[in-house]
Order: C-alpha cells, then structure tokens, then sequence
C-alpha cells in the first residue's frame, strides 16, 4: 500500500498534472462564478479535453473544476441572488440577506472555509470506507450487480423534487437510449434506425454536452429576467472571524458534512439535494431557528459544508461499483471507461495507484479552493459583469467542437442538438434530466447483470433474491420503491379519517 | 412550452409501442428464452404503463393541451432560440463543405446580434473566437477540424 501511494503521489505531484489542475480549478470556479452556468456543464465541457489526456490527469480536472464549482456557486448568490450552481439554491436567499446587511465577506467566507472543510471530510469518508467497500465487492456476482443497480436506479428517481412518475419515465428513456447498438449480450444491432454511427451504440459525450450544456445555452437564450444587479461592491476580509465560526457551530458543521456524504453516495442524490437537506436539519436543530432567513449564517455553514461533502461522497459508490452517485460521477464514469479504467473493485487490486490518486487530487483541490476561491471572490466583481450574451454562444461553439472531437464526425454535433432539445423541453415539463443520465450511464450494466444471472439460473427469477447479499439489496431496493406508495396509502387513510365532516 | 400530461404520456406510449412493435422482428437465440428484445421489451412495457398513469393524470388535471411559456409569445426570445438550434443545424449541414471558421463565425454572428451585442463588438469577436478555438483544438488537442472552402492555413 505504501508503494501504491508513493506511485499515486508521483502520478499527481507532476509538473504536466498540477498544471491541469490549476488550469481546471480556475475554470471550475469561473463557471461556477457565472450564473446559468453548472458544476455539471463545467464537466460536461471538460470532458472533450480530458479524452486527449492520460487517467489522472483526466480526472484530477473533473474532480478539480467540480469541487471549485460547487463552492463558487456561493458568489453570485451573496451578491446578486443569483445561485451560480444548483448546489447553492438553497441559501442563496440567507447569503443575500447577510449582503443587505453589510456582512459579504462573512456570508462568503464561510461558504468558502466550510465548503474546504465539508470537502475534506467527505475525502477523508472516501478514503477510509472505498477500499473496505471493495473487499466487499469482490463477493458481488451478477445477481448482486444488478441489484446494486437497481438500487441506484430507484435511488435517481426516488429522492429528488420532482414528480416520481417523471423521474421514472426519463430513467427508463435513459435505459431505452442504452439499449441503441451493438454493444449488448447478444451482440445484435437494435433500433440503430439504418444509421452506421448508431452501431456503436449513442457516444456518451456528445448526449452529455446536449443534455448538460447545450440545454443550458437554450434556456439562456429564452430567459426573461432583467439584468442582474449587483448588491454590493464592497467585499472585506473573507477569512475574518472563520475561526470564531468555527468554535460557535461545530457541529452543524460536522452534520452537515456527514449527512452531506451520506446523500453523496446515495445515488441520483448529489450537491443539490444535501444543501437542501442540511439546510432544513440546520434550521430544525438550531437554537435560533427564528433568524434563518434574515441573514443569519449557521445554515450557510451546515449547507455550505454538505454540498462540498456530497461532491466527495458521490465519488464512493462511483469507484466501487461503477454506480454514479450524481450526475457528474456520471459523467466521470464515461471518462473512467473511454480510459480503460472500468471502475469496480478490481481497479482497487490491479491500479490501486490510481484510486490513491484520485484521494490526493480530493485533497488538494480543498485545500488550494482556499487561496484561489479568496481570489474569486476579489475579482467576483469583474466576472460577474462578464456579458452572458457572449459568454453563451462562445460556449455553444465549444460545445460543437467538443462533440465533434470524440470520433471526428459531424453526427456527434448532430447527437448534441437532438439530446440538447430533448433536454431542455423534458426540463421545461417537469421531467428531471439526472434520471435519463444514470439510466444511459447504467443501463448496460444492468442489461448484462439481468441477462447473465437470467442465463445462469434457467429463467429461475427465486434466484435473484437466494444468495443473501442479493436478498438483502432486493429488500432494500424494494422498502425504497414502495416506501413513497406506502407514505401515500397513510396519508390518505389517516386524512380520510381525521378529515372534518363538510357538507 | 408546457405540454398537458396527456400529450406527454401519449408521445412517450407511441415511442414504447414502437420500441415493442421493433423487438417483435430481433432474433430468438435458439434453446434460451431470453434475446436480444428480452431487455428493451421490459423496460418498454414499463413505461408503456407509466405512460397510461401520465395520460390519466393529465385528464383528470384538466390543464390545456399546450401552455405557452412566457419566451414563446416574445418575437425577440423565438428568435433567439430558433438561432441557437438553427446554428446546430447549419454545423450539421455545412460543417463539411464550408468547413469550420466560416462556419463558426456565421453561428457566432448571428447569436451575437439576436443577443444585443453591439454590432461593432460582435463582427470583431465572431471572427476572432473561431480562429482561436480552431487553434487550441486543431493544433493543441489534433483535432481535424474541417478546413472547407479555405486551404489549410496552420
């Protein structure tokens, strides 16, 4: 083990890998900086470029851009209202009030310090529980896969806002998008439509930069809203009084990190959905529940630090089963494959180097996010009066390009516009677009596991829940598939019986 | 553009009729009961039935058939969108003969101007940004982008 960290620690600590990481943080941050623009688009983005550079470096960018992302998302929620990512939604109101009230660099800093500590911690979960996890692995056969699966599955559609039958149906659209092409058990050509590139199957590149970017660009170019404005141009010393908070809120800080993780590794759950979540237990739990919303910054430090932590977090089961824990692990998972390095527990035995790898570049990405964020947030200002209107069009070229880029075609470009629009219209109805991604991403997987254990056990579907870790996800996966049926049936027995007689 | 869930339901029904109706053509693999339809035919007859559910849902909601957004009775905001697609479009189709500066520069342009950039600041840029990016991708990353109708210049 120690010889794998001292190749893992040469692997990052390389002129070529540290400059890639830089130059990916900076644009994590300034993506995240601009409103409209995501964590996910900035690997949607990042991925043309990563599939000209060896594993390492590949990832490190992802890992990088996302972790900075995530937490510049804080910036132009403080100052404008605006969250720069979905991550950072759900207190974008409180840092806002924080601004009215004169303390900018109060709400800024700590978005920056705790989203660093979250990020860490979330690191120091994955570093401790991955590899154990895999030994546990090991044991899967195909039964367990495909219910590992099936759990994520449920999980993508299960825990989010949206309408549960919407979330259902973009998975399965997702799944149905998988199956297009050769590459399944029987080696039979299905639904290519007579076109030649659709042999292969639907290039996940492409689809992503459509789904995650392209469809950003469209809901720009329709966007409504005045110009932004911003609250404040005077921002001071961010990194005063951190330790103050520190002392003051130790534990929404540690909960929120681990509840942060926790819904990390749950798949289908990312960054979002822990702000949310962490927010909402910062305010139950608190002494002053009374102040949240007028500017008060204990939530901001719970949530700040859980959607950094989620971000770490949703990188476990991405790594040890090859089950995406959010839509850029997702992403990730495409890039580790197109590298030949087919996440699993094998990758902990054969290339252990490179999973250390990945725990370093964690670890350094939170902690240069402190001195480059603090530089963010002085030239926040400038970047945030960037024009959009030639911000987004210039990122729609890059889009061509990158889609273009995987195999050299034009279909590519043409893959990019349809799964663009088809994203951006499922999106304006209420359909989530994370769903169909992990189906796409997983749906393979699945087929082969279902196929495979469907073969081995003569048709027999009692096999699938014998062999006992089997059973034991079978459960699982059916509590969570029935849990919201169940919770209905409740309500509407228990409403019915306490309902007052009207009329 | 917010469709009633009916009409939602309905078109993602059609696409699972479809997807049955194409698996019933697959070939059996001989002494297994599972082919290549086994997979894509569950997962279809699943969200044939989620399809239903979405098409009873939208009946009994009662919304109209198509509710218009805001952008889509905004002249300026349709246009915008129809020249970003139309953009992707005209890659599509052009991209090969016309090659990708002149290319890029029209989308650019064209975006541009719908966006209200100053026409003075737009035409310099829509030129430039091409150029650049066809450098980073073309010389840094080797890929070929198209030249078209201009000789290879770098």
């Amino acid at each position: 083990m120690v010889a794998a960290y001292a190749q893992a620690f040469a692997l990052v600590f390389d002129p070529y890998v540290l400059t890639v990481i830089f130059c990916s943080a900076l644009f994590g941050l300034f993506v995240g900086c601009v409103p409209g623009l995501t964590a996910t688009m900035a690997t949607a983005l990042l991925v043309p470029i990563t599939f000209f550079m060896p594993p390492v470096p590949a990832i490190a960018a992802i890992v990088t851009a996302t972790a900075m992302a995530i937490f510049s998302g804080d910036i132009p929620g403080a100052l404008l209202r605006i969250p720069g990512t979905p991550a950072s939604a759900a207190y974008t109101d409180e840092a806002y009030a924080m601004t009215k009230k004169g303390q900018a660099e109060v709400a800024l800093g700590a978005g920056l310090v705790f989203s660093a500590i979250g990020g860490l911690f979330g690191t120091a979960v994955m570093i401790t529980s991955a590899p154990a996890l895999a030994e546990i692995a090991l044991k899967f056969s195909d039964y367990e896969y495909f219910w590992m699966v099936v759990l994520g599955l449920a999980g993508a559609v299960f825990i989010g806002n949206a309408s549960i039958l919407k979330a259902s149906m973009s998975l399965l659209l997702g799944l149905l998008v998988a199956c297009i092409g050769l590459d399944n058990p029987a080696g039979y050509p299905r639904f290519d439509m007579g076109i030649t590139e659709l042999k292969g199957g639907v290039s996940l590149i492409p689809m992503m930069v459509g789904m995650f970017a392209v469809s950003e660009i469209l809901r720009f170019v329709v966007h409504m809203e005045p110009p932004l404005k911003l609250a404040t141009e005077k921002i001071g010393n961010v990194f005063k009084g951190m330790w103050g908070l520190l002392v003051k809120y130790p534990w929404p800080l540690v909960r929120g990190s681990a509840l942060g993780t926790v819904i990390g590794i749950q798949p289908g759950s990312g960054a979002d959905m822990a702000a949310w979540m962490s927010y909402a237990m910062a305010k139950k739990f608190s002494k002053e529940p009374e102040k949240f919303g007028t500017g008060h910054v204990e939530g901001i430090v719970e949530a700040g630090a859980a959607n950094n932590s989620a971000l770490a977090g949703a990188w476990i089961p991405a790594l040890v089963f090859g089950i995406p824990g959010d839509s850029i692990t997702a992403i990730a998972i495409g890039v580790l494959y197109l590298k030949g390095l087919n996440p699993g527990p094998t990758l902990f035995i054969n290339n252990p180097q490179n999973i250390y790898a990945i725990f370093l570049v964690f670890i350094l990405a939170n902690l240069i996010m402190l001195p480059l964020g603090w530089l963010t947030i002085k030239a926040a200002k400038n970047v945030l009066r960037l024009p959009r209107n030639i911000l987004m069009p210039t990122i729609l070229l890059f889009c061509i390009v990158g889609s273009f880029a995987i195999n050299n075609t034009v279909f590519g470009v043409l893959l990019t516009l349809v799964f663009g629009v088809l994203a951006f219209v499922l999106e304006e109805n209420g359909f989530p677009v994370a769903p169909a991604i992990l189906g796409v991403v997983l749906g393979q997987m699945m087929e082969e596991n279902f196929i495979k254990s469907m073969i081995k056990s003569d048709g027999d579907v009692t096999a699938f829940v014998t062999r006992p870790i089997a059973g034991f996800l079978a459960v699982s996966t059916f509590i969570i598939l029935f849990w919201p049926v169940g919770a209905w049936l409740w309500r509407r027995y228990f409403s019915r019986r306490n309902m007052p007689i009207t009329g | 553009m917010r469709f009633n869930d009916a009409v939602l339901g309905a078109v993602f029904l059609a696409l699972s009729i479809a997807v049955l109706v194409t698996i019933q053509a697959f070939p059996k693999i001989p002494g297994q009961s599972i082919g290549p339809g086994a997979f894509p035919g569950l997962i279809a007859v699943i969200l044939a039935g989620c399809s239903l559910a979405l098409i009873w849902r939208g009946f009994r909601n009662k919304t109209p058939l198509v509710a218009m957004g805001a952008w889509l009775s905004s002249p300026r905001h349709v246009q915008n969108f129809l020249i970003a697609v139309g953009g992707l479009v005209f890659y599509v189709v052009a991209a090969d003969s016309l090659g990708f500066l002149p290319c890029g520069a029209i989308i650019l342009a064209a975006l541009f101007l719908t966006l209200r950039v100053r026409p003075a600041l737009a035409i310099p840029l829509a030129l430039v940004l091409p150029v650049v990016i066809h450098l980073i991708f073309y010389k840094l990353l080797r890929v070929p982008l198209p030249w078209g109708v201009l000789p290879v210049l770098w």
